[in-house]
């Protein structure tokens, strides 16, 4: 079985990043690391993996520059080969033209199944998995929690809001896990080894046939109008106990919507 | 108080390569994830939880020098550095000695002396972490003096029945086996040798899990042997060479010692930069004042000194180059002193707050305090040193 994850590459969230005030968007000329948010996408691609006894895990990722270091991470956890899209037309893209040329990109490596996260660390539009499976014309699942796959079936339980939904899909698919439903494995030395010698296909938008004036800004169909700072957080509400205190706790929260 | 803001800014060591700073990295997520979150509980209970030992297991931390075909990597002492130096960031020493007294002490005997039948039945579980190993060497009447034990194995039959008594063995509560110096033969060097100890043998008893200054997260046992009989092909090498075998070993664990000495300091330094560029008297930083400014060089340069030797010493062991056990106590005595010394100095800097408990550095300043002890005493380092001189 061939599963192919997509993973992104980001910005370390642990350094403070910047906008660049031009473009107003994110500076990536930075180290960039793997998406916590794929960890997930890679260990569940690599349970699935291990549970068929056959197949492996392949990547997929975009970058405007050459970035692999955040796929020698997930290599380096089991994940066979790579297909790292790059491209300077890249710049600019969004949700859209991303989906577009990840589509193209998993195309190539023949995937039984592809699974990406819920929402990136960075972008977190949450709308590219829906949009690379419609380019695809593939089932879309999201939010899956577990992941179970027998005869080109998939039986996937999708968490809710209060629970799960149990489905099933015919293969391939596109299928978008959760963050923290498994524990990523931790890279091991001889994984960082290994990573080093595995193939990372570097493929430009003209190997994908792509027609660079339809992704990058060139092909934005959005527009980022204004950037603002964020509002300082306002001061808490302080609650004292006068004998009620778990009933306007209660109360609180329920109007939340966390209760 | 847990993650520090600041990043002390690591002299690139010439002795790792990238795939070093990228295990480091691994490391470092592990001790994120695994053990910082859970140390003051383990502190508060003398122990860490044994469920750790699988996760370092599974995340391939516990046998980096050894086989592949045991579970282990292949690697050399380099990537011991690594990992020693961030699992000594997790603000509880305790728990990088449970995991080092496993992976290291424990270990780095066997992998060169069991037969193939040990290495399966004992090595490849503790490297899993299915299994707790210790190394039991000292006893209350000999500890420097390792050639004056006295726990006696008798050879009986196909056996060995053995009586005797050991302490301060870290893990030694609750090991499941136990890498043991006894005495098979006459008093002195000679009579020495080395067993596989199972500790579910009859006649085995935990005394107290001994009340220590620091490294509380590490159990440490007083450990009583009534007439244990064991089968004679638990024997370690050969009969009457134990204590070649225990000497020629310690270098891993001065080595781990030092390496834990350069991973604290940066993480002391860290947290004392935080405290002196926040924490302000008379109107300005701390770190204003220039005698905090040139305290700081001096604990980085102390910092960078101790990570060179480590790192040679390593390099030396890894090549099995003869100079390696002078580099390595040489390594372990400058490291007890620098540590101990910087745990001293941001102590002081923390003021008042350095003397509570909510913050890691008076754990820190007594989880040091053993490391001119622990794996030889600086006293035996100067020896050591001493003897290649003169
Ligand atoms: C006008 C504009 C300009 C932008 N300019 C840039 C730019 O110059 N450089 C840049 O990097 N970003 C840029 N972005 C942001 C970037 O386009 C989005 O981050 C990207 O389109 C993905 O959207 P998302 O992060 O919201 O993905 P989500 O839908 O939140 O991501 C869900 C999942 O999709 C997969 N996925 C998403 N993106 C990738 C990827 N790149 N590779 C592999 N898998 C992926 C992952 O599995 C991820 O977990 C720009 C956005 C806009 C609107
Ligand atoms: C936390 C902890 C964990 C430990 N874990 C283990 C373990 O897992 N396994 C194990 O076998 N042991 C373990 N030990 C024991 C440790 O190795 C010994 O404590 C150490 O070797 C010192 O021995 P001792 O305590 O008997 O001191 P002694 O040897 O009695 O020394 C007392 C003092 O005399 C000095 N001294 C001794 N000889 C000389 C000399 N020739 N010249 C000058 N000064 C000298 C010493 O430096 C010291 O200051 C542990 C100890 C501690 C504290």
């Amino acid at each position: 079985m061939i599963v192919v994850v997509c993973v992104k590459q980001i910005p370390d969230p642990a350094d403070p990043g910047a906008l660049d005030p031009d473009t107003k968007t994110l500076k990536r000329d930075v180290k960039l690391i793997l998406d916590e948010s794929d960890s997930y996408g890679v260990e569940m691609g690599l349970q699935l993996v291990d549970a068929a006894g056959e197949g492996e895990v392949r990547l997929v990722s975009m970058v405007p520059n050459s970035e692999v270091s955040g796929l020698r991470t997930a290599l380096a956890m089991g994940a066979e080969s790579a297909v790292l899209v790059s491209d300077e037309a890249l710049a600019g893209s969004d949700a859209l033209s991303t989906a577009k040329v990840l589509a193209a990109a998993i195309r190539r490596c023949e995937p039984d199944l592809v699974l990406t996260g819920t929402e990136s660390s960075d972008g977190y539009t949450g709308t590219v998995p829906a949009q690379v499976a419609e380019l695809m014309d593939l089932p879309s699942v999201t939010f899956a929690k577990e992941i179970a796959v027998a005869d080109g079936v998939a039986t996937v339980k999708r968490q809710t809001e209060d629970g799960y939904d149990e489905i099933e899909c015919s293969l391939p698919a596109v299928v978008s896990v959760t963050a923290g439903v498994v524990e990523p494995r931790y890279p091991s030395f001889k994984g960082i080894m290994a990573a080093k010698n595995k193939p990372v296909d570097e493929v430009d938008l003209a190997a994908l046939g792509i027609d660079p004036g339809t992704v990058g800004w060139a092909g934005a169909g959005q527009e980022i109008t204004d950037i603002a700072e964020a509002p300082a957080r306002e001061a808490g509400e302080v609650i004292v106990d006068e004998g009620d205190a778990h009933e306007r706790i209660l109360a609180f929260l329920d109007d939340l919507k966390i209760l | 108080m847990s993650q520090s803001t600041a990043t002390y800014p690591r002299q690139p060591s010439s002795f790792l390569s990238e795939d070093h700073e990228t295990f480091r990295q691994t490391v470092a997520s592990f001790v994120e994830r695994e053990i910082r979150p859970n140390v003051d509980a383990w502190e508060r209970d003398g122990q860490c939880d044994r469920e750790l030992y699988r996760k370092a297991g599974a995340a391939g931390l516990l046998g980096l020098r050894y086989d592949e075909a045991y579970g282990g990597a292949n690697l050399d002492f380099m990537a011991t550095c690594v990992l020693a130096e961030e699992l000594a960031k997790g603000d509880s020493i305790g728990t990088a000695v449970a995991l080092m007294a496993q992976s290291e002490f424990a270990l780095a005997i066997l992998a060169d002396e069991a037969t193939d039948a040990q290495k399966e039945a004992f090595m490849a579980p503790a490297i899993a972490g299915e299994l707790i190993g210790a190394i039991g060497v000292s006893e209350p009447g000999a500890g420097s003096d390792v050639a004056a034990i006295t726990t006696r194995a008798r050879r009986d039959g196909g056996d060995y029945v053995i009586s005797g008594q050991k302490t301060f063995i870290s893990n030694g509560t609750r090991a499941d086996f136990i890498t043991l110096a006894v005495r098979t033969g006459e008093a002195g060097p000679k009579g020495i040798s080395l067993v596989i100890f199972p500790t579910d043998t009859p006649g085995f008893e935990v005394g107290r899990r001994l009340d220590k200054l620091g490294a509380r997260a590490s159990d440490t046992g007083e450990l009583f042997f009534d007439e244990c009989r064991i089968p004679a092909t638990n024997l370690v090498g050969e009969e009457g060479h134990g204590l070649r075998y225990i000497l020629s070993h310690f270098g891993g664990e001065r080595l781990v010692i030092a390496a834990f000495a350069v991973g604290i300091m940066e993480r002391l330094i860290e947290l004392g930069l935080d405290y002196a560029n926040e924490r302000e008297a008379f109107g300005g930083p701390i770190m204003g004042f220039q005698t905090w400014r040139h305290r700081f060089a001096e604990m980085a340069t102390r910092l960078e000194a101790t990570r060179l030797l480590a790192h040679q010493a390593a390099r030396l062991l890894s090549d099995k180059d003869p100079a390696g056990d002078i580099a390595v106590s040489m390594a372990k005595l400058h490291a007890a002193d620098a540590v101990q010394s910087v745990a001293a100095e941001i102590l002081q800097l923390h003021g008042g707050f350095g003397q509570m408990e909510e913050s890691p550095i008076p754990r820190y300043y007594r989880d040091v305090a053993g490391f001119s002890i622990g794996a030889g005493t600086s006293e035996i380092m100067r020896e050591l040193i001493a003897r290649a001189l003169v």
